[in-house]
């Protein structure tokens, strides 16, 4: 069994590092089985690292701590009609492990991923050296992006102790206009080529839903146009499974990629239990069994994309490629080997064993 | 035979033609890229014609340890593309084919020489247009806008380069062809696309890149609106910000640029403005209408006295040149200037312009400014005249004095022109020696002989071998007494 140590500040996470162990930082845990199983010395809890640090409405930026967890940042950010555009997949999520996972829902395909709202970072590396990437405005192209390479590498380069985001303002407007199809990938299509501007579009098995949002005479508007296209009812909160994956703990979860166009034959792969960004060719399905996922993964492929086992049973992962092929995976192993030469943080978590 | 000779040699066996330059004569035109001042023979120029060649000079040149610099068309201004003297220049403009637009997955596969206008013309037809739009987009290559992660005025609402670059084929600078991203998001493993845009061509050579299309609007509108001060209009802009809007530009002026502007395109912007701001609105015909009232409303109410209203191409296009040409403006009202590239944050432009106009009435310097009001990115033009004596020095010496208020007030020392040569010596005011060396590992890890566009971004390179802070031995966690601290 791992030590569970709570440190409190970046300087107390650098100390721990600096000790020489292998571990494994983790905010509330939602998302600790993700990845390959990884038994360190330390299991490095950030829960503590919990503060707002700094929002500044007026400039549309929060600066928080890993441990913060998503929810709370939410809280104080939409006291000022702003929000984090990041969806929390996983109830009681932390900022950190968002970030590390990259986890991502509908909110993707109008503010993008992680990657495209973090503007600030800072971590502590393997050897307890803190460092810090970007800063405290949107545009800034001084120096190497290293946020982007911390947003989903899953602990394996350094701990995220604190980041800067962009915020949105929240939408005056949403609303949901949801159809049963038996071909939503024609339906898709129909939406992301329209003047409507869908802000999500989300599959769950044979039902399609579109979120709009914005001001409200516009929004009366765009939503016109989708029913238009779709047909559909119209609704002003989100169906129940928005946001939230298909599978259950225990279960075979799995993220699929395609180009848009590929939708319908990964969909028709994937089976009834699937769910996700459609519009943006990202979904999320439940594998029965193992060998599911050889099968999808070259259905996927044939689309440009990729299939990864997010969350399984340690014996199904034991049997399965997790991660799949990766592309330069050989520089990726050098850069671990730079970040991380004696391989102490979460060895073996991620691809290629990484 | 020397490194350069060898290469040179490899280089004429791979590229037929014209492609490969060893003449001094002729080298000498690739002595600079958009910052001019900056000068120095490359020992060999090559132009390659496809993505082979490239990644063939590439590999020659990590065989021999002979430094290389990457070139798109060569309007970088920060000295990005600055040659190396006892390196080769790679030459991207025979790659310029737009290799397919595919609509229905929005996405574009296009070669590194590729002018950033024409994506969107190769999309157009498909109501498609690739967003991120630099003044340059008419010259400046895809290639280019990856390494520098450029932005435009455009760029308030649709994000920057990195945001829509998606996929890259690239050279490593150890001579490895790599695929970074693709067609579909999020690809596993680490983002080395993300590190890769905006690392100023120090990573290696991209060969290849697709690119998200967006849809063309269904309306655009653009306004032109005239304050008395650039506070008046900055608070104009603070309130558009602060009731949820978000256009698609808010460009501004100031007094000193509008005359520029007026005297060099007579783009007729309003009499007497010390500010003027430019705001397109664009997206679904609805929202547009209603963003529309909100925006002429908040102008109002903050002082504007003249609002112009353009909804078609035409008179848009009028509104844009005053502010497109601004640039090329000033150096008709002054014979020298330096065109600065700082960001702040946004809600800190009243202070930071005036403490710009002190600096300018202390030292006799003019500073014209134009800028990206909505994200903070200023663009001050500092005006000198090189012949007069002393006036370089305390034009270069204003424009650093502007970086500092930057940095004094949280932002950065470069919002898109990149740090280049130009600005490398001021990344230690921005980042100390562990987030520098930090940076570098990554370089390290894709160049470690340190070969790729060399003396470029980081004022001092980092030798690869050593690991510094590396600790011996783990010691029990009881005897560091850890379990117990927290
Ligand atoms: C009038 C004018 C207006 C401008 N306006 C803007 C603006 O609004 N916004 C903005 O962001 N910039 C602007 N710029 C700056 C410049 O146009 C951009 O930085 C542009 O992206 C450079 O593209 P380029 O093809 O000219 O690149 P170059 O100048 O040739 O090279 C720039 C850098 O990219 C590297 N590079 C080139 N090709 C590749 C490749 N294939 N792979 C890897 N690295 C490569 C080079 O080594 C160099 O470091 C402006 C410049 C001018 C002259």
């Amino acid at each position: 069994m791992p030590t569970v140590v709570t440190p409190a500040s970046t300087g107390d996470v650098a100390e721990v590092l600096r000790g020489g162990h292998t571990v494994v930082p983790t905010g509330r845990g939602t998302k600790l089985t993700w990845g390959m199983p990884v038994e360190p010395e330390v299991l490095l809890d950030l829960c503590a690292m919990d503060r707002v640090i700094d929002h500044q409405p007026g400039d549309l930026i929060v600066h928080v701590e890993a441990g913060a967890p998503l929810a709370a940042v939410q809280e104080v950010v939409g006291r000022a009609g702003q929000r984090l555009a990041l969806d929390e997949t996983v109830a009681g999520g932390t900022i950190g492990g968002v970030l590390a996972t990259n986890a991502s829902g509908p909110t993707r395909m109008h503010a993008g991923t992680a990657r495209d709202l973090l503007i600030g970072v800072t971590v502590v590396r393997a050897d307890g050296v803190v460092a810090k990437a970007g800063g405290r405005v949107v545009k800034n192209v001084a120096g190497y992006d290293l946020g982007k390479l911390m947003v989903g590498s899953f602990g394996t380069l350094a701990v995220i102790t604190e980041a800067v985001f962009r915020l949105h303002p929240l939408p005056d407007v949403q609303r949901w206009v949801t159809v049963e199809t038996d071909d939503p990938h024609a339906l898709v299509q129909r939406v992301i080529h329209s003047q409507a501007v869908p802000w999500a579009v989300e599959v769950d098995g044979s039902t399609l839903s579109v979120l709009i949002g914005g001001r409200p005479d516009g929004v009366a508007a765009r939503v016109a146009v989708v029913r238009d296209l779709i047909g559909g009812s119209v609704s002003d909160v989100a169906p129940a499974w928005w946001g939230r994956y298909p599978w259950k703990p225990g279960e075979i979860g799995l993220k699929v990629t395609c180009a848009i166009s590929g939708l319908g034959e990964v969909l028709a792969a994937a089976g009834p239990r699937v769910r996700g960004s459609a519009g943006v060719g990202v979904v999320y399905a439940v594998a029965d069994r193992a060998e599911d996922v050889h099968r999808l993964r070259e259905v996927a492929a044939r689309h440009g994309g990729t299939v990864v086992v997010v969350d399984a049973p340690d014996e199904v992962k034991q049997v399965v490629d997790v991660w799949g092929p990766v592309p330069a995976l050989d520089l990726m192993r050098r850069v671990k080997e730079q970040f991380d030469p004696e391989r102490r943080l979460s060895p073996g978590r991620f691809v290629g064993g990484i | 035979m020397s490194g350069v000779e060898q290469v040179a040699r490899r280089a004429r066996e791979l590229v037929r033609g014209e492609g490969v330059i060893s003449d001094r004569a002729r080298l000498r035109t690739y002595e600079c890229d958009g910052l001019a001042h900056y000068r120095v023979v490359p020992a060999l120029v090559v132009i390659p014609q496809d993505a082979e060649q490239l990644a063939g000079v590439v590999r020659a040149c990590a065989e021999h340890r002979v430094p290389f610099v990457a070139r798109g068309s060569g309007t970088g201004l920060s000295g990005g593309a600055l040659p190396h003297a006892e390196g080769v220049l790679v030459v991207t403009s025979k790659l310029r084919e737009v290799v397919e637009v595919r609509p229905e997955d929005q996405r574009a596969v296009v070669e590194p020489g590729v002018i950033n206008l024409d994506v969107s013309r190769a999309a157009a037809p498909y109501g498609y247009y690739y967003a991120p739009d630099p003044s340059s987009q008419q010259i400046c290559s895809i290639g280019g806008n990856l390494a520098e992660n450029s932005g435009g005025a455009h760029c308030l609402k649709y994000g920057f380069t990195s945001h829509h670059v998606i996929g890259a084929d690239f050279v490593t600078p150890q001579g490895d062809l790599v695929r970074l991203g693709g067609m579909a998001p999020d690809s596993p493993g680490y983002d080395l696309l993300g590190a890769v845009v905006g690392s100023e061509g120090t990573l290696g050579i991209a060969t290849s890149v697709t690119v998200r299309l967006v849809r063309l609007p269904e309306e655009v509108r653009t306004l032109l609106v005239g304050f008395a001060s650039t506070d008046a209009a900055g608070a104009a802009v603070s309130a558009i910000i602060a009731a949820g809007i978000v256009p698609a530009a808010i460009e501004m002026m100031d007094e000193l640029a509008i005359a520029a502007a007026e005297e060099a395109v007579q783009c007729n912007y309003p009499d007497g403005a010390g500010a003027v701001l430019v705001i397109e609105l664009d997206g679904p015909a609805a929202e547009v209408a209603a963003e529309y009232d909100a925006v002429e409303r908040l102008c109002r109410e903050n002082g504007a006295f003249e609002q112009r209203v353009a909804t078609d191409a035409a008179d848009r296009a009028l509104i844009w040149k005053g502010r497109k040409s601004a640039f090329a403006a000033v150096g008709r009202v002054s014979p020298d200037y330096i065109v600065q590239d700082g960001v702040i944050p946004r809600t800190a432009l009243p202070e930071v312009l005036a403490a710009i106009a002190a600096l300018s009435e202390s030292s006799g310097i003019r500073v014209a400014n134009v800028f990206h009001a909505g994200d903070g990115n200023l663009h001050p033009l500092v005006l000198f005249d090189e012949s007069v004596p002393g006036q370089g020095a305390a034009a270069e010496e204003l424009s650093g004095a502007i970086l500092d208020l930057c940095i004094a007030h949280g932002g950065s020392i470069t919002g898109e022109h990149g740090v280049g040569v130009d600005k490398a010596k001021h990344m230690p005011r921005m980042y100390d020696d562990a987030d520098l060396d930090t940076m570098q590992l990554v370089r390290c890890a894709f160049d470690p002989d340190g070969i790729a566009n060399p003396g470029k971004v980081f004022p001092t390179p980092r030798l690869c071998g050593e690991v510094p802070g590396k600790h011996k031995g783990a010691h029990p966690l009881q005897d560091s007494g850890l379990a117990e601290i927290f």
